[in-house]
């Protein structure tokens, strides 16, 4: 399909209005001579209007029949192209006939790349959104529908169509993420909730031994000495899950903004190893990390990678056979997308332990589910870890595996994606 | 000329399948609803899913009748062929889905009359599994991706073992209190259309794995039933 710019296409009308007024005019010279010359010029100049007005009417059929019978766009300026570029919330640009004739940067990220003249219903599903693209095409009125995609991560938006007034008529669709906003929300609702609940038991239990030690053993030394030391360890217990509900409050406020620095994976890992070694030595434990050169940095936020390897690995120790081993394998792989070929860097944290029933691994991520709460509660679990893993892999675009066979063991694998060493994907331009 | 009809073809092709991607978000947008009516106790859009679900079964028949058409006038071949008989199969499952939403609707209108069951949140986490799985299946065939499909195809297991955990947990509760059964039994039926729907997900996966290699997941990738995995994302 021909591209062509504003300056060729004036170009072309002023060539067809001087090959017109120039024929009229010969004609008229031939046919009246040398006095007819001042008609002559009239001539001219009149053909001339008339063929760069018809010029400027025939162009977009013209182009629409040189073309594979698609609808011609109208031209887009490059300032305003560079601006739509740029907005920070998606847009696309539809024709008549449902195609993508212009998808901004944002907007790859929703709905992948290479997605021009594709029929925008093979891209995006949500049905408010394409009844409010086709009511606006049809009519010109602007619509808003309000959608979620709850998966994987949920996000909420606000999509606006409205029909630009161009030549032929395009509709615009913007979506507008409002899941900050409704996050914010839920995440407070959300605490409360969890705290009073996973809270109410170790409180109950200080509440009364504290009545306890008020009344019937206030004089008794070793019942004191044994209850202290019993509401010690529930009073640790609330710290520490008051600590991982925050934790995984910030993380999930946080989960549907990509992270945007660079980290080396075994860095992270062998870093965390290290911290979590006088565990592993009490326990008769040897953690091994078994990493390849080169591998490549991964896209992420260190601080979170830091505490998703940091609560694997603690898993792997609570839940390993004494005088075991934690093998911890970094290896290099590629993974397919919707944007193609990816690099990415696997991590697999493998435990010699028990192993877990198959019925429980598809609820380990859940928040508060143990296998077995009696277990995890010696152990001092929160049944927060896996919660707080599992939403750090989402916001880092990856993926997690958890295998495991009773008796055997399980290993639990990280994919995250590498920096890329291309900035942009490659993409056909349209206009 | 013969370059007209081809692309009119290719067109024919392409609307096909832009029908069968629209089929799937009304019937991801009706399963969404259904399962958020029943953790929200929200019977309006209980309500709208029942109302709802007319749409999906006429999609299925024009579906079916733009793939007949294909078929009668283009005679296709190789991976045309194989695309049309995709497109019709996955309506088929659609349309299967779309009266499993329908029917959790319905359920859950009843199921809002009685007080609130605490298990409602498994139920609707084992939804979000599905609804997951179904995500990723229509993407995968807008994307004409074996790999997604093979992906979701295997991760079958999870569904399956959500819904005897949540089984087990709702005979426990009927147990311990007999004035729940009413509101448990009916749990119990649409925990079991949440995994009939995760199953229709599992064969619209094999359908995509067909449609772009030509071959059979089941006979190509036995499935190793020894080791129990689960992915997340």
């Amino acid at each position: 399909m021909a591209r062509e710019s504003a300056f060729w296409i004036d170009l072309r009308r002023i060539l067809w209005a001087a090959a017109a007024g120039l024929a009229v005019g010969g004609a008229v010279l031939a046919w009246f001579g040398s006095t007819g010359i001042w008609i002559a010029i009239l001539a001219v100049v009149a053909a001339a209007a008339v063929a760069g007005a018809v010029a400027g009417r025939v162009r977009p059929r013209a182009e629409r029949n040189a073309g594979n019978g698609e609808v011609a766009l109208p031209i887009l300026s490059p300032l305003v192209r560079e601006v739509l570029e740029q907005l920070p919330d998606p847009l696309m640009l539809v024709d008549a006939g449902g195609r993508v004739q212009f998808a901004n940067r944002a907007m790859w990220g929703v709905i992948g790349v290479g997605v021009e003249r594709k029929l925008v219903s093979s891209l995006l599903r949500i049905p408010k959104v394409l009844e409010a693209l086709s009511r606006t095409s049809a009519s010109g009125e602007a619509g808003v529908a309000e959608f979620v995609v709850r998966v994987p991560v949920e996000r909420h938006y606000q999509a606006f169509t409205a029909r630009v007034a161009s030549d032929p008529p395009v509709a615009m669709l913007l979506m507008h993420d409002l899941t900050a906003v409704k996050r914010a929300e839920q995440m407070r609702v959300d605490f409360v909730a969890n705290a009073s609940h996973e809270l109410r038991t170790p409180l109950a239990a200080v509440a009364g031994f504290i009545e306890t030690l008020k009344g019937p053993a206030k004089d008794d030394a070793v019942a004191r000495e044994k209850f202290l030391d019993i509401m010690a360890v529930e009073a640790e217990r609330m710290r520490r899950l008051i600590e991982d509900l925050l934790s995984l409050t910030r993380i999930e406020l946080n989960e549907h903004v990509p992270p945007r620095g660079e980290v080396s994976v075994e860095a992270v890992v062998r870093a965390a190893a290290a911290a979590l070694s006088p565990l592993a030595e009490a326990d008769r434990i040897a953690i091994k990390v078994d990493a390849p050169d080169g591998l490549p940095k991964v896209i992420g936020e260190r601080d979170e990678l830091t505490q998703l390897f940091q609560n694997l690995i603690h898993n792997a120790i609570k839940y390993g056979r004494e005088n075991g081993q934690v093998a911890i394998a970094l290896r290099q792989a590629s993974t397919t997308g919707r944007r193609g070929q990816d690099a990415a860097v696997t991590v697999s944290v493998h435990d010699d332990g028990e192993g877990i029933p198959p019925e429980a691994i598809p609820r380990l991520t859940e928040r508060f589910y143990r296998v077995d709460v009696k277990r995890s509660r010696e152990r001092g679990g929160t049944g927060l870890g896996l919660a707080i893993v599992k939403h750090i892999v989402n916001r880092h675009n990856g993926r997690m595996q958890i295998e495991s066979k009773l008796g055997e063991g399980s290993t639990f694998t990280i994919s995250l994606p590498a920096v890329r060493n291309q900035v942009d994907a490659p993409v056909t331009e349209v206009l | 000329m013969t370059d007209h009809t081809v692309k009119a073809f290719t067109e024919q092709l392409e609307a096909l399948a832009s029908a069968v991607a629209q089929m799937g978000g009304l019937a991801e947008a009706q399963l969404a609803d259904a399962i958020e009516a029943i953790a929200r106790r929200d019977t309006a859009r209980a309500e709208a899913v029942v109302g709802g679900d007319q749409r999906i079964d006429e999609l299925q028949q024009q579906i079916e009748e733009q793939a007949l058409k294909v078929l009668a006038l283009r005679q296709p071949m190789a991976v045309d062929l194989r695309e049309t008989l995709a497109a019709i199969k996955t309506a088929s499952e659609l349309e299967r889905i779309g009266d499993l939403a329908k029917n959790i609707a319905k359920r859950a209108i009843v199921l809002n009359r009685e007080p609130p069951i605490r298990l409602t949140q498994s139920l609707a986490r084992m939804g979000g599994q599905a609804l997951s799985q179904l995500k990723l299946v229509l993407d995968a065939y807008s994307d004409r991706d074996a790999e997604s499909a093979e992906m979701v195809w295997r991760q079958d297991g999870d569904i399956d073992e959500m819904y005897n955990s949540l089984f087990r947990e709702l005979l426990t509760y009927m147990m311990e209190d007999p004035r729940t059964i009413g509101p448990c039994t009916h749990l119990l039926f649409i925990a079991k259309n949440i995994e009939r729907a995760g199953d229709h997900a599992t064969n619209i996966a094999e359908v995509v794995y067909h449609m772009v290699t030509g071959g059979h997941l089941a006979t190509d990738r036995p499935k190793a039933d020894v080791t129990s995995q689960t992915s997340v994302r």
